[in-house]
């Protein structure tokens, strides 16, 4: 579904991304791990079109990404759950969701779509269903991750890029939320780049991982292989 | 005249300006809160309603309301080109290019309109007559009226605009949060552009509805435009009910001050509250630990 070759990404002078490859096949959940500053947020940001690769090819089900606008991307079917969350502070929760499926109000038949949609994510979100009115900045932590998510989600992506989701969360919100990852997966074919510091955590649902340092993957295999292995080497006791 | 008449008077044309003062300020306000620019070229875009009006009157011939809607609709033309060909080419732009360049638009504006049109100072008839409405012991002109009935159309439309269409929606979102704007696919750039054509309309319907009872010249942008960006710093650049209020406590202020002290002081007013407000109050006046800036 998405293949990535030989991407090269820079800040001005910094190298971010060094000759990066990787791939997904639908339904895969694949895990994107790495210490700080290895270049995970570079990676996702590139894949969305928000920081373009100097090099290198991006294929999404076939297609050619490279160089489309961050707003094409999320049209073809990429959204990225950024890092921080990121939700529309002074707005509603209901708002920041329907602001999600943005792109989708053009279409008439998507409109009503988007009502649908917009309940089925309060289904999968209840602590989000008792809160519709509420602006998102006074929302817990763990609420806004869900409600990052679901503003993803309301754009009916394909490929979800999910940063570092479990920062900052108790354990217990961070199993909530891997639930409904999994659950997406299954309900609804979503696939899944999700990257994470908590490796041992991330690697447990992923089906595959990539482990990276310092702009470069240097490690890469079946997700039980690398929680076996133990040798990505930092923070796998999650 | 009793005192308390004479300040029933002033309340009246106090709160008119005030009302004027509200529609540019909240104009300020909306490009502030989408872009972090102040432009100060929002004057001249309150001095072309007042002379495209003018334009259409004496030589297009054109009846008064389709005039106005001429006159709003090609100084949204010209706000709109005015991003296009400023803001928008600059790729990193400073704080600093940006004043300059909002200033520098403003000086074009004003010089070439002053090229077309002269330095005479214009008359526009007022919209249903000027004859005195007493209300109690204070007279009212129906012109103070239609600024008051068409300013609270406008900051009405513009209120439902930003809370309940998803395009004002998705300007409240470049406002709070540009990066995750963009990454739920709106386009940004757009919504910047947006935001110079919601407040070139409302700047200049501002400009065309106190025309008639100012007058018109080329010149009157600077010290409109002046008295908006007041009226959005006492507000705290909200593009709400902040701005308005600040508006209006600036033409009543201003009002009373040139009734009862002396009319010299009517223009200080305005900067001694901007003084003021930057000194002691950034936040502006009305605005509350964290709220909504547009
Ligand atoms: N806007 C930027 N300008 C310059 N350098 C940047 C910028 N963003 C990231 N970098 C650099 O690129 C490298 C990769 O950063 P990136 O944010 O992708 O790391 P990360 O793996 O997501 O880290 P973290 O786990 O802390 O989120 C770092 O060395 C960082 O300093
Ligand atoms: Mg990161």
């Amino acid at each position: 579904m998405l293949k990535v070759k030989n991407i090269n990404t820079y800040y001005g002078k910094v190298h971010a991304l060094k000759n990066i490859s990787l791939h997904l096949s639908a339904r895969e959940i694949v895990a994107l791990i790495g210490a700080n500053g290895a270049g995970k947020t570079t990676i996702l940001n590139t894949l969305s079109g928000v920081t373009p690769p100097a090099s290198g090819s991006i294929q999404f089900e076939g297609e050619g990404v490279n160089g489309l606008a961050p707003d094409r991307i999320v049209k073809i079917g990429i959204s990225q759950v950024p890092e921080g969350r990121q939700v529309f502070k002074g707005l509603t929760v209901a708002d920041n969701l329907e602001l999600g499926a943005y792109l989708r109000f053009r279409s008439r038949a998507d409109r009503n779509a988007i009502k649908l949609d917009m309940q089925h994510m309060y289904e999968l979100f209840p602590r989000l269903g008792e809160r519709k009115k509420q602006m998102a900045g006074t929302l817990s932590g763990g609420e806004q991750q869900m409600l990052a998510i679901g503003r993803a989600l309301m754009a009916r992506p394909k490929l979800l890029l999910l940063d570092e989701p479990s920062m900052g969360l108790a354990p217990l919100v961070v199993q909530e939320i891997f639930a409904v990852i999994e659950k997406l997966r299954q309900e609804e074919g979503t696939t899944v780049l999700l990257v994470e510091q908590n490796a041992k955590a991330a690697l447990k649902m992923a089906d595959r991982g990539y482990v990276l340092e310092t702009g470069k993957v240097i490690l890469e295999g079946a997700a039980a292989d690398l929680l076996e292995s133990g040798e990505t080497g930092f923070k796998t006791e999650g | 005249m009793e005192l308390a008449d004479q300040i029933a008077q002033y309340l009246v044309s106090g709160l008119s300006t005030g009302a004027i003062y509200a529609l540019i300020g909240i104009g300020f306000a909306i490009i502030y809160n989408s872009t972090d620019i102040i432009n100060f070229a929002q004057g001249e875009l309150v001095m072309l309603g007042g002379m495209f009006t003018l334009f259409s009157l004496n030589v297009l011939h054109l009846p008064l309301p389709l005039a106005i809607l001429f006159a709003v609709a090609a100084a949204t033309a010209v706000g709109v080109l005015f991003e296009r060909l400023t803001i928008r080419p600059l790729k990193s732009p400073t704080p600093l290019a940006l004043i300059i360049i909002t200033i520098g638009g403003s000086i074009l504006i004003r010089g070439i309109t002053m090229m077309i049109g002269g330095k005479d100072t214009h008359a526009i008839p007022a919209f249903s007559g000027s004859e005195p409405i007493l209300i109690g012991t204070a007279t009212i002109l129906p012109q103070h009226l239609w600024i008051f009935a068409l300013t609270a159309l406008a900051i009405t439309a513009n209120k439902l605009f930003f809370e309940y269409t998803i395009t004002g929606k998705a300007m409240r979102a470049c406002a709070v949060n540009r990066r995750a704007a963009g990454l739920v696919g709106i386009d940004v750039k757009r919504m910047v552009l947006f935001s110079f054509a919601i407040s070139s309309a409302l700047g200049s319907l501002a400009g065309i509805i106190v025309a008639p009872l100012t007058m018109t010249s080329y010149d009157v942008g600077i010290m409109l435009g002046l008295k908006g960006f007041c009226a959005a710093i006492i507000g705290g650049l909200s593009g709400g009910i902040g701005t308005v209020l600040g508006g209006l406590l600036l033409g009543v202020l201003e009002s009373l001050g040139a009734g009862l002290i002396s009319s010299g002081y009517k223009d200080a007013i305005a900067f001694i509250i901007l003084l003021l407000i930057l000194f002691i109050r950034p936040q502006g006046l009305f605005t509350k630990a964290q709220t909504e800036r547009v």
